[in-house]
């Protein structure tokens, strides 16, 4: 294609009806290959749930705060590391399990989409951890205090959403929509009878963590064994501890706890029966399921959110170090694709973050 | 001897058509996957990155074809538009093929996540986390696939054109080695 050839025999020219004819034809293969990629992109599925919807319905109900995470917007970084016990290790190839430690940054946070919401807007607090093992893998995991999720598909979570969504009209939610849509969606009993129970919590450090999705450990043998697991705090407080005052005790109590000593929970790895749901996170399993103790969580400093570690990490759960996998659960997948979309948004607004407080530093 | 070729050498067209494969396929993949929630955007990543590094690999091998094989010329008598037309869009699909894997590799190492491959195979980190970059990367990967795939939309009818308007032999000399007959 650098050099001009000679010109060639001389071809017949075209009809002007056989030009519009293979004109066109190359119009046809040209447009269905633009319409096949418009199809796949969701251009013509205006139905299809994707990654943008999920994040822009939680915009609609919490507002625009930009740098924040959608959801789970107000939090607190922390450092610390993991103890295996080695009881995982015939279970798992993961190093996590395998290595005496591993470093950890985490994060905890209210699940709200309001990084200003006050403490005990919700009864719900969460805890995502970042494991980097020796060998550059991570396990990320993002845990709730609830045992059970309200439904189980991206769907239903979807509609949940749009259920808390603002009425153009009024601009406040309809009082009647969160109701009619548990009295359409059964699946939420399990997560309502615990809501019921459930009290806004005084101390992020007393709260149990759980994974709520299923995964499967995998071992040297390639055995698939499905789990759920839950971070169990070891110190508890006498029951009925104050709830602390202001709008941010739970950061303010963490803070004044770590600085007293490292904060430790046990990391618990529930068994799964055959037959016990895998992919169905608003069911819980029975009782009596073989419980693994599989090493020691260990906390040891604070850092603010808005520039500790934890900030630029996208606590995804489906980044899995070999030994661990995802069960085909559909709310990993969604929380997978949710979260990457709400990180790049984030992610684009780094600069208009307020500057963090100095004196939360530890 | 005759030097100018009318064909591209068979290595050339092996991996033109192999890629073409490819790289429809991976603009496809990506496209999709950034639109579902469902469990089709986990196994399309884990077909995205193996399959952006193969491409990666390829681009490399087949820029050296390219500079090590004499290509067949333009027809003389194109007009002159249509020659820098070719010209460019050739320039712009080698860079962009060459680009998108490594904005793909540069924006997973700038989020922190390690890069696996498969569930063990890991490839080092090209940059150092960094949130800002990240999202730099993240969308210049995304308008530059689209790019991609109008470079590639365009380069399919200016082919099509060469061979059923033209016909001219463009399209022959990499849909086949011999002349016709």
């Amino acid at each position: 294609m650098v050099d001009r050839s000679s010109p060639g025999p001389s071809r017949p020219p075209l009809s002007t009806a056989s030009l519009i004819l293979r004109l066109s034809a190359i119009a046809v293969v040209v447009v269905a290959l633009a319409g096949a990629f418009a199809y796949v992109n969701g251009t013509f599925d205006p139905q299809r749930l994707t990654p943008k919807k999920l994040i822009n319905v939680l915009e609609t109900n919490n507002g625009v705060h930009p740098g924040f995470r959608r959801n789970h917007s107000k939090g607190v970084c922390v450092i610390g590391h993991f103890e295996s016990s080695g009881e995982a290790r015939n279970f798992s190839t993961a190093q996590v399990f395998n290595k005496a430690q591993t470093p950890v940054v985490g994060r905890f946070a209210l699940p709200a989409g309001n990084p200003y919401a006050p403490d005990n807007a919700v009864p719900i607090r969460s805890l995502a951890l970042r494991f980097t093992q020796a060998n550059g893998q991570q396990w990320r995991t993002g845990m709730n205090s609830m045992p059970v999720f309200p439904v189980g598909t991206p769907e239903a979570f979807y509609q949940f959403q749009q259920a808390q969504s603002p009425d153009p009209a009024t601009g406040k939610p309809d009082p009647k929509a969160v109701p009619a849509f548990f009295a359409a969606h059964p699946e939420s009993a399990p997560f309502l009878a615990w809501v019921k129970t459930a009290k806004p919590s005084a101390s992020y450090v007393t709260e149990t963590y759980n994974s709520v999705n299923a995964f499967y450990l995998v071992n040297a043998a390639g055995q698939r064994q499905a789990v759920r697991w839950s971070m169990v705090p070891v110190a508890q407080d006498a029951p009925g501890a104050a709830v602390g005052e202001g709008k941010d005790f739970l950061e303010q109590d963490l803070v004044q706890r770590i600085a007293a000593g490292p904060l430790r929970w046990q990391l618990n790895i529930t068994l799964a029966n055959p037959g016990d749901p895998v992919n169905d996170a608003s069911k819980a399993w029975p009782e009596g399921r073989k419980v693994l103790n599989a090493g020691t969580l260990v906390l040891e400093k604070t850092q603010p959110q808005l520039n500790g570690e934890c900030r630029d990490i996208n606590y995804d759960p489906l980044v899995l170090p070999a030994g661990i996998e995802g069960s085909d659960d559909p709310l990993l997948a969604a929380r997978s694709a949710g979260y990457a979309n709400s990180y790049l948004r984030r992610t684009s607004e780094v600069s208009q973050l307020p500057a963090a407080p100095q004196e939360t530093r530890q | 001897m005759s030097t100018v070729p009318k064909h591209f050498a068979p290595l050339a067209r092996l991996l033109h058509w192999l890629m073409a494969l490819m790289i429809i396929a991976m603009l496809f993949i990506g496209a999709g996957m950034v639109a579902s929630v469902s469990e089709r955007h986990e196994w399309l990543i884990h077909l995205h990155k193996p399959l952006g590094v193969a491409i990666l690999l390829l681009v490399i091998v087949r820029l050296i074809v390219r500079f090590s094989t004499t290509q067949p010329p333009l027809p003389a008598d194109l007009p002159g538009w249509q020659v820098l037309a070719a010209k460019a869009s050739h320039v712009l699909l080698y860079a962009l093929m060459l680009v998108l894997p490594l904005l793909g590799w540069a924006m997973i190492s700038a989020s922190g996540e390690p890069v696996m491959l498969s569930s063990s195979l890991q490839l080092p980190s090209i940059v150092t986390a960094n949130a800002q970059l990240f999202a730099f990367l993240r969308k210049a990967h995304g308008y530059l696939a689209y790019l991609l795939f109008l470079t590639v939309l365009l380069h399919l009818a200016a082919a099509l054109f060469h061979g059923w308007v033209r016909r001219d032999g463009v399209l022959d000399s990499m849909v086949r080695g011999k002349d016709r007959g």
